[in-house]
């Protein structure tokens, strides 16, 4: 298959950045997208050009890190996939394949296609745990859990941090991101002595690193690789709700 | 609770409740102007207007609803503002995700339902409160409201049914939207809430606009 | 040869480490304070350590390559972690645990430590639990557990198909709150390049900072890596495409000794090679092997057939099938340990069997399961690893059986330490992957999550005290003394030289080079042979690397061809040596298979007259043969025999 490519270039942060277009030929349906991105990088290091920087590490879906807008949507033009997923197979021979980087305030650009998503980290450090010492802990089974519990929480929990979420939302909110690990830890029973203390804390610092509000659009849903459902974004805005109100 | 007001959420959830209150506030005015089909001579609806005009409790709320309908769209365009602010650089393709146009486009179907709110004041609130028209006996409540609905200013019309499309829009996103913000929904009712906004918008705007559409035809008959 | 002292506590296997908990030199609280601990790596090992000491009241630094710790590859372990809780009341027990660790292994672990690992099992699950780790649960709202490889019990903890996530996640946690304590500090985007030795002792690292390029210095009290494991020597490998093995190899070339690197471990169920662009695999988790069954066409005809894509899985008749895993080892049938389930996928396509059109593919059936359990229950039991393979390949393997090969996973070999996970460095602790300790020369699914965590939650925070303990008195060291100037001068030239090659071929043509003699020479049968040949050709690779290769970009700058450089610079001579190691050992045991050194049906034959050490290389200098020292594995608790899974 061929393609062509434009694609975000910028030095680093204080560089004004602008796409340049690159030709592809006689790639395989099979590749992956960031298999044709290498093959990309290695034609243009053999011609002395200077390689595509995109964030990339597992290449199987589960660390987080890749992060490319592509042709208007994050992890691009296939559903509950990242892009190391992403096939070539779901582009149309010949097309045109536009690929920016993440687009936020909170999420300044780093270089090329790589932003820095280090505002996630302190959002969690703010209190996205459960204060539990090493060594301390009861026997695993001391608390039963009900598994329909268990499991809406993991549903919560299996979010990446990748960051589409932001990436797709008009406002760039993040409120999905930290819906997913408030909900998470307030519907178990370990998680639930801090639960007021921790929406409070976390909110707090979303709004300080600059993020926007939610407004509800469902984007976040939409373009989320693991499909975390804005149903735990009501039970973020409930349990805020509740936390100030019994304040 | 300070910090409430001031974080996100908090802000949100503020936005959500004055939605709210409008949206109540369509259902009432709707069954006022179904009075008008109800009784043609129009005897009840002036009956209606006369009681709206005279109770003392109507007359505090008239303010609590001009006070709720500015602080909702002074908010509403100052967090729009602020959530622009979010993004410095813009994406050069714009979002192919798979979400509705009315969920991403609410200050603008809000900016426009503002526009003809205005003239919408003028013509009736404007006309019953500050004019004599009324008193002078000139015509009644009846007849000033459906008065405009005639064949010879169709113009009007049209531009009044498609004003409630576009609140229908607004509503769309707007009922299930508020449920989302003060946090009444979770995984069974997200799909419920979404079909009861969409019903609850068809209602409005079909019922808004077959009124308006009822006169008008019955001024092309007589 | 120097004679290795392991400090391994005296008295019976099970108190052995009570005794060394009740007995070994404390910090006290005030003191903890004044100390400083670099820990390399945010994977379970490291997260986990940093996080537990930095509860402990130490100033710990912690460093890792990606943007953020929760990327470190543990994330990506799918199928489960081990305790012998005996939840189940299936007959298990720590002692059960200890012997199927140690046999699965093939006895080339030390006993005390793999027996410390069974303790700690338990203590695990129940922090993870308290943590918030939403592992799977039964209807009643118990703990649910599956069976893994190797095991006759079901022991396996999960949480769906993504348990390394969740337990990182939760070390994580755990992490991001000392962070907010201000007990920990975190640097992102580094790659610690080296590490700095004071008067004998690990007091600091090199790092490179890889937004900026710059060549950053941080000392403390203790070093402790936890950088993973060096699969990535073979190009194509489950791991990540920045794990890397730099800190350990430079630890090496430091003097800390690496034991056992020919003891690699091949994944029986990873999905197939498809083109040579391929940048890495994906391993579709060992679970699978629970419900679905391994085969490939009893008629090598119809073999040739599906590999010409004449007829599919589904048109061969079930008595045409050879399910050769039950077929062979009828006691433990799908669910043989790793080495010998890949072996035997290997020989069936060696003779021609192979199910794909390169012939190097067996099936993996589910159609039985289904009809057993239905659909559903498939689904919930593995949805997410099925979904995974169709997105990868396209083919929904609820109806037509997935492709499987072996595939680079794990490496049991790394940096010796000894019972207290220090390396022969004074200071420079090893723990989770990155060192040998537990798994021998085979790993059981299921326990690299044991072991990461047990290292970094239960036991370096004892170990690395009773260290600490006696550099109370040692003030905190400036990084401008002569040493740290030394080794920065070492990673900086070292930086200059491969900038400045400015040769033709780009990193990934040597790193593809030196796979491919991995994996056909050093890989999952060796021989004399196999392995002079390809120490010879690592040579030549690595002249070559030196005077070919082609890094654009600068130094002070984002530069991801300078970071692959480095770390395949580094591959080339960590391939040497395991092929070295390989070539030493002329036995076969669990990963390591010497075709020379087999029983007569095909298994694995062990030489514990000869090889019942740790081979724990020593670094003599640049294009010195490495110094073998040896330490004896004794065996106090189990007889030596065989592993037979019949």
């Amino acid at each position: 298959m061929n393609f062509t490519l434009k694609i975000w270039r910028q030095a680093n942060p204080k560089d004004k950045g602008r796409f340049e277009i690159y030709k592809i030929e006689n790639i395989s349906p099979d590749a992956s997208f960031l298999e044709m991105l290498d093959i990309l990088n290695e034609k243009l290091i053999r011609e002395g050009k200077d390689p595509v920087a995109f964030d990339h590490d597992c290449r199987e879906g589960i660390c987080g890190m890749c992060s490319l807008y592509i042709n208007g949507r994050p992890h691009g033009p296939d559903d509950d996939v990242t892009t190391c997923q992403l096939h070539m197979r779901k582009f149309k021979d010949g097309e045109t394949i536009t690929i920016e980087p993440w687009r936020a305030a909170a999420f300044p650009v780093v270089k090329d296609l790589i932003v820095d998503r280090n505002a996630f980290d302190k959002i969690l450090q703010a209190g996205g745990f459960i204060s539990v010492n090493t060594g301390s802990a009861p026997d695993a089974n001391a608390i039963p859990i009900p598994s329909h519990i268990a499991e809406e929480a993991f549903d919560a929990a299996a979010c990446i941090g990748c960051g589409a979420c932001v990436a797709a939302c008009k406002n760039s909110s993040a409120m999905l991101f930290v819906a997913a690990k408030v909900s998470h830890l307030a519907l178990l029973p370990q998680g639930r002595i801090e639960a007021a203390k921790r929406v409070k804390a976390m909110i707090a610092k979303m709004d300080e690193l600059g993020f926007g509000s939610c407004t509800n659009t469902g984007a976040c849903e939409a373009e989320c690789p693991k499909n975390i459902s804005i149903a735990h974004i009501a039970r973020l805005n409930r349990e805020f709700l509740c936390a100030n109100i019994k304040e | 609770m300070a910090n409430f007001f001031n974080s996100s959420v908090g802000k949100k959830i503020i936005m959500s409740l004055s939605g709210l209150f409008l949206i109540l506030f369509l259902l009432v005015h709707l069954s006022i102007n179904f009075l008008t089909v109800v009784d043609p001579s129009g005897k009840l609806f002036n009956q209606a207007s006369e009681f709206m005009e005279t109770n003392p409790f109507i007359f505090v709320m008239q303010f609590v609803l001009a006070a709720g309908f500015l602080f909702h769209i002074f908010y509403g365009t100052w967090l729009t503002l602020q959530n622009r602010k979010t993004r410095p650089v813009p994406y050069a393709v714009s979002t192919q995700s798979n979400v509705s146009w009315s969920s991403q486009n609410m200050w603008i179907t809000g900016a426009v339902i503002l526009g003809f709110l205005v003239l919408h004041l003028y013509n009736y609130f404007y006309k019953l409160k500050f004019t004599d028209l009324i008193e002078s006996g000139q015509m009644t409540e009846f007849e000033l409201v459906t008065g405009l609905f005639h064949v010879n200013n169709w113009i009007y019309t049209l531009l009044y049914v498609s004003w409630f499309i576009i609140l229908g829009l607004h509503l769309n996103h707007a009922l299930q939207s508020a449920f989302q913000t003060i946090g009444l929904n979770n995984q069974q009712w997200l799909n419920r809430l979404k079909w009861l906004s969409s019903i609850y918008a068809i209602f409005i705007t079909i019922g808004f606009s077959t009124i308006s559409l009822y006169f008008f035809i019955r001024s092309i008959l007589n | 040869m120097t004679t290795i002292n392991a400090r391994i506590p005296e008295g019976p296997i099970d108190k052995k480490w009570t005794q060394f908990k009740s007995t070994c030199k404390l910090v006290s609280p005030a003191n903890k304070t004044k100390l400083d601990i670099i820990v390399v790596g945010t994977g379970l090992a490291g997260a986990s350590a940093a996080a537990s000491l930095g509860e402990l009241g130490y100033n710990v630094k912690v460093f890792c390559y990606q943007d953020s710790p929760r990327r470190a590859h543990s994330i990506a372990a799918q199928g489960g972690i081990n305790a012998a809780k005996n939840y189940q009341n299936d007959g298990d027990s720590v002692y059960r645990l200890f012997l199927d660790t140690l046999k699965g292994g093939d006895y080339r672990s030390r006993e005390a430590n793999v027996y410390r690992l069974a303790e700690i099992s338990n203590q695990i699950i129940d922090h993870c639990v308290a943590q918030g780790v939403p592992f799977a649960r039964d209807y009643a709202g118990y703990l649910d557990n599956r069976s893994f490889g190797g095991a006759q019990v079901s022991r396996t903890f999960y949480a769906r198909g993504q348990t390394g996530q969740q337990l990182l996640l939760g070390a994580y946690g755990s992490l991001n709150r000392q962070i907010k304590e201000g007990k920990v500090k975190l640097y992102q985007r580094r790659d610690v390049l080296n590490i700095v030795i004071v008067n004998g002792k690990a007091r600091g690292i090199i790092a490179r900072n890889l937004v900026t390029g710059e060549i950053e210095r941080y000392s403390a009290h203790a070093v402790v890596l936890a950088s993973g494991g060096y699969g990535n020597v073979y190009y194509l490998s489950t791991n990540a495409m920045g794990s890397n093995a730099t800190v350990i190899w430079q630890a090496y070339k430091k003097g800390a000794w690496f034991a056992n690197p020919c003891f690699t471990q091949i994944h029986p169920t990873c999905i197939p090679v498809h083109g040579d662009y391929q940048s890495k695999l994906t391993l579709m988790s060992e679970s699978l092997r629970n419900d679905g069954r391994i085969w490939v066409p009893k008629d090598i005809e119809d073999a040739r057939k599906l590999q010409r894509g004449e007829i599919k899985a589904n048109d061969i008749p079930e008595e045409k099938r050879d399910y050769y895993l039950e077929r062979r080892y009828p006691a433990f049938g799908n669910l043989v340990p790793r080495d010998i389930a890949s072996r035997a996928a290997k020989e069936r396509c060696d003779a021609g069997y192979g199910v794909n059109n390169t012939g190097l593919a067996v099936f993996l059936d589910f159609s039985d399961a289904i009809k057993r359990l239905g659909k559903e229950e498939i689904e919930r039991r593995y949805g997410n690893l099925f979904q995974m393979y169709e997105k990868i390949t396209a083919e929904n393997p609820y109806e037509t059986p997935m492709m499987i090969y072996p595939a680079v996973h794990y490496t049991m070999g790394g940096l010796w330490v000894d019972y207290h996970l220090m390396s022969n460095i004074p200071g420079l602790f090893v723990i989770g992957e990155a060192n040998f300790s537990d798994h021998g020369a085979n790993r059981l699914g299921a326990s690299a999550l044991m072991q990461g965590l047990a290292d970094g939650y239960f036991i370096l925070p004892y170990t690395i005290g009773h260290y600490l303990a006696d550099m109370v008195k040692e003030p905190r060291i400036d990084t401008k003394t002569n040493e740290f100037e030394q080794t920065s001068k070492e990673v900086v030239d070292r930086i200059d030289q491969l900038i400045s090659i400015k040769g033709t071929e780009p990193v990934d043509y040597y790193h593809k080079k030196l796979g491919k003699i991995m994996w056909d020479n050093v890989g999952m049968s060796r021989t004399e042979q196999s392995l002079t040949e390809a120490i010879k050709v690592i040579k030549e690779i690595k002249q070559e690397f030196w005077k070919n290769v082609k890094i654009p970009g600068k130094i002070d700058e984002y530069n991801a061809e300078l970071e692959k450089a480095w770390r395949v610079a580094d591959f080339i001579e960590l391939g040497e040596l395991i092929a070295i190691d390989a070539l030493h050992r002329r036995e076969s045991c669990g990963g390591h298979f010497r075709e020379e050194s087999q029983t007569e049906d095909g298994e694995a034959k062990r030489n514990d007259q000869e090889f019942a050490y740790v081979a724990a290389w020593e670094y003599q200098g640049k294009d010195k043969e490495p110094l073998l020292n040896k330490e004896d594995l004794i065996f106090n608790e189990v007889q030596l025999v065989q592993r037979n899974y019949k």
